[in-house]
């Protein structure tokens, strides 16, 4: 395993404080391990806890015979061309993080993808959280400010075990002609609860995403949040899907978005396949200057005990509410920020509170540019 | 400190106030009354400046300034503030949130007067995201409290509280009007729309205005107004002549 933190300390100032964004510390102290890929080479990776042991893919898979079942097991190698780029890689890169039974762990685990080059940079992480497991992952992924083209291919496959839980924080600072296609999927047995965040506020040319959670354990949860900002020359085609197929599973689809000339797809999917399952999804979007919010929530039930609502607004802030913080003395952009602000503010359920400030303050970070 | 002088407003193309004067001194708080529709609501959010409400003739003087022209923020940040009668509300804002922007250099004063309110559980929920009637009246004095303004504009303060919160609220105001002190030493000014009068039992008020159809029909004691139309219904003042 390679340990080479030199090589982070060679990055500029300016990328640095991109990557303090996405919520990475180059010092470690809050996390509980890292892993540091920058463009197709692992810089570091390391985990002191007990309980979670943190590998390269590579490694992972020469180590363990029983990888196997865990790999390209979610995610078909079929899918498009993206997986199969990743698919066809004589060395697969990215990390395989196993937090072994019963272990709890609060501090996240950080994983940083970093595109520093022209290039296209390919991953594929294997998440396990064994039974009665908790790990909590924030993967900050973002391109030098000196990186004008690229691309980011990512498969990753969650595999949330009984009474386990997962939450993975997704927070994006790419460059305004990079190009982002992560492809994930997630498991969930009984009682376990997968957590899914993502936080994009900067420019990028395509995001296209759509992870799907399969709640195949009763008592599974899944919920999924999503805060975007599409920013002039911005697509972000984001979905979520989840797939209730076992009793008392319930999956919550929320996302937030704002465009400012850029095009936001919000897209999410909730099938009911089985009685006593429940979902919702709520997909709202503020459009601040023309741009294109679209979104496309779709609830499909299978039979009589599944309840499935959904709720989408698209449209600008209520003058109503803008006048009524003016009342109070707000000049009318401070009351339109103070609004937006509040529009993005998701509290995330489950979700330990640092992980809760770090999205805070990612959004928070990117506020001025209101 | 206030002075309405031959104001005309239009909501929509059609004008629901029509040559409305009106004076309120420093210090003084004076009543609005008036049968539902008559334009209470419409003559406060004028003088408050929203955008819906078009003045076609006539001026808003306070404190000798004038005012007709000017956007909300300012006339908030000159000392008037209002009270609403049905504020919006709005997702994802915060109530503490809201109070500690609009607090200035004062933000320690948000948990005080929230206690003070009965309100710090309320801190952490969207404004007014299903806040039962009451708790809006009281969110919205609480915000009054932060906001400190100099002319208070209290639209149906009462209406929908019960008898504790009366109590609670009517103090409340008191105190935001200065009422604690001598007329001589109070600055403070206010205009209060009233159906009930019920407020009125907390709070002194030197002058009333009646309301019909647009116009201030009379002015008088506010509280001898409001006992003449529980005894006989607005009929006589929708019939009275204009003085
Ligand atoms: N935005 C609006 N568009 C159209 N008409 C309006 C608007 N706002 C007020 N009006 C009309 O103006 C008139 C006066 O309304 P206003 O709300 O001022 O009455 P009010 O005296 O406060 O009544 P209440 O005692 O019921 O609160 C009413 O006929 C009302 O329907
Ligand atoms: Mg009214």
């Amino acid at each position: 395993m390679q340990k080479n933190i030199e090589e982070l300390e060679s990055l500029s100032a300016e990328d640095k404080k991109r990557l303090a964004i996405t919520g990475l510390e180059v010092d470690s102290l809050n996390r509980c391990g890292s892993f540091f890929q920058i463009d197709q080479e692992i810089v570091y990776s390391s985990c002191e806890y007990e309980g979670i042991e943190i590998l390269t893919l590579e490694g992972a898979l020469a180590k363990y015979a029983w990888m196997e079942q865990y790999y390209w097991k979610l995610v078909e190698k079929d899918r498009d061309e993206y997986t199969r780029y990743v698919a066809d890689q004589s060395h697969p890169k990215g990390y395989v993080v196993i937090a072994k039974k019963g272990s709890k762990n609060i501090l996240p685990l950080q994983t940083c993808l970093f595109l520093a080059h022209e290039s296209i940079q390919h991953v594929h992480n294997i998440i396990i959280a064994e039974e009665g497991a908790e790990l909590h992952l924030i993967s900050g992924c973002a391109s030098s400010a000196s990186t004008e083209h690229g691309a980011h291919y990512g498969v990753t496959e969650f595999y949330v075990g009984r009474n386990a839980r997962i939450s993975t924080t997704m927070i994006h600072t790419w460059g305004r002609e990079i190009e982002v296609y992560p492809r994930s999927a997630a498991r969930v047995e009984e009682n376990g609860t997968f957590l899914s965040n993502y936080v994009a506020m900067s420019p990028v040319k395509n995001v296209q995403m759509y992870p799907v959670a399969e709640l195949v354990g009763e008592g599974a949860v899944a919920r999924f949040n999503s805060v975007v900002v599409a920013l002039p020359g911005s697509c972000l085609d984001l979905g979520s899907r989840a797939i209730l197929s076992a009793k008392d599973t319930s999956a919550e689809l929320i996302s937030r978005a704002i465009t400012r000339g850029g095009t936001v797809i919000a897209r999410a999917h909730i099938l009911g396949e089985v009685e006593d399952t429940k979902g919702h999804i709520e997909c709202k979007g503020l459009i601040l200057e023309d741009g294109i919010i679209h979104a496309i929530p779709e609830i499909e039930g299978w039979v009589t005990g599944t309840e499935l609502s959904h709720e989408a607004a698209v449209g600008k802030i209520a003058r109503e509410e803008i006048e009524y913080l003016m009342s109070r003395g707000l000049d009318e952009d401070e009351a339109t920020a103070t609004i937006i602000r509040g529009f993005l503010d998701v509290k995330i359920e489950g979700l330990p509170d640092m992980l809760q400030k770090q999205i805070d303050a990612a959004i928070d970070a990117a506020e001025s540019g209101f | 400190m206030l002075r309405i002088e031959d104001l005309h407003v239009e909501i929509g193309g059609k004008e629901v106030l029509h040559d409305i004067n009106l004076h309120i001194g420093e210090g003084e708080t004076h009543v609005l009354m008036g049968p539902n529709g008559s334009g209470k609501t419409t003559l406060i959010r004028t003088i408050m400046g929203f955008g819906d409400y078009h003045v076609t003739r006539g001026a808003i003087l306070y404190r000798g300034r004038d005012i007709t022209n000017l956007p909300i923020h300012e006339r908030a940040r000159y000392g008037i503030g209002l009270m609403f009668q049905r504020p919006p509300t709005i997702a994802g804002l915060k109530l503490g949130k809201m109070l500690v922007a609009t607090s200035g250099n004062r933000p320690e004063e948000v948990a005080e007067y929230a206690a003070a309110m009965n309100m710090a559980e309320f801190l952490d929920r969207d404004i007014n995201a299903g806040f039962s009637g009451g708790e809006i009246k009281r969110s919205e004095v609480l915000q009054l409290m932060i906001q400190q303004p100099d002319f208070v504009m209290l639209d149906e303060p009462e209406s929908g509280v019960d008898l504790e919160n009366i109590s609670l609220i009517g103090s409340a105001i008191a105190k935001l009007l200065e009422k604690d002190r001598h007329i001589v030493s109070r600055h403070k000014s206010g205009l209060i729309i009233t159906h009930t009068g019920y407020i009125l039992d907390y709070i002194e008020t030197d002058g009333g205005h009646m309301l019909c159809d647009g116009e201030i029909r009379c002015h008088g004691n506010a509280r001898e107004m409001l006992q003449l139309i529980k005894a006989k219904g607005y009929r006589e003042c929708i019939e009275c002549k204009k003085i």
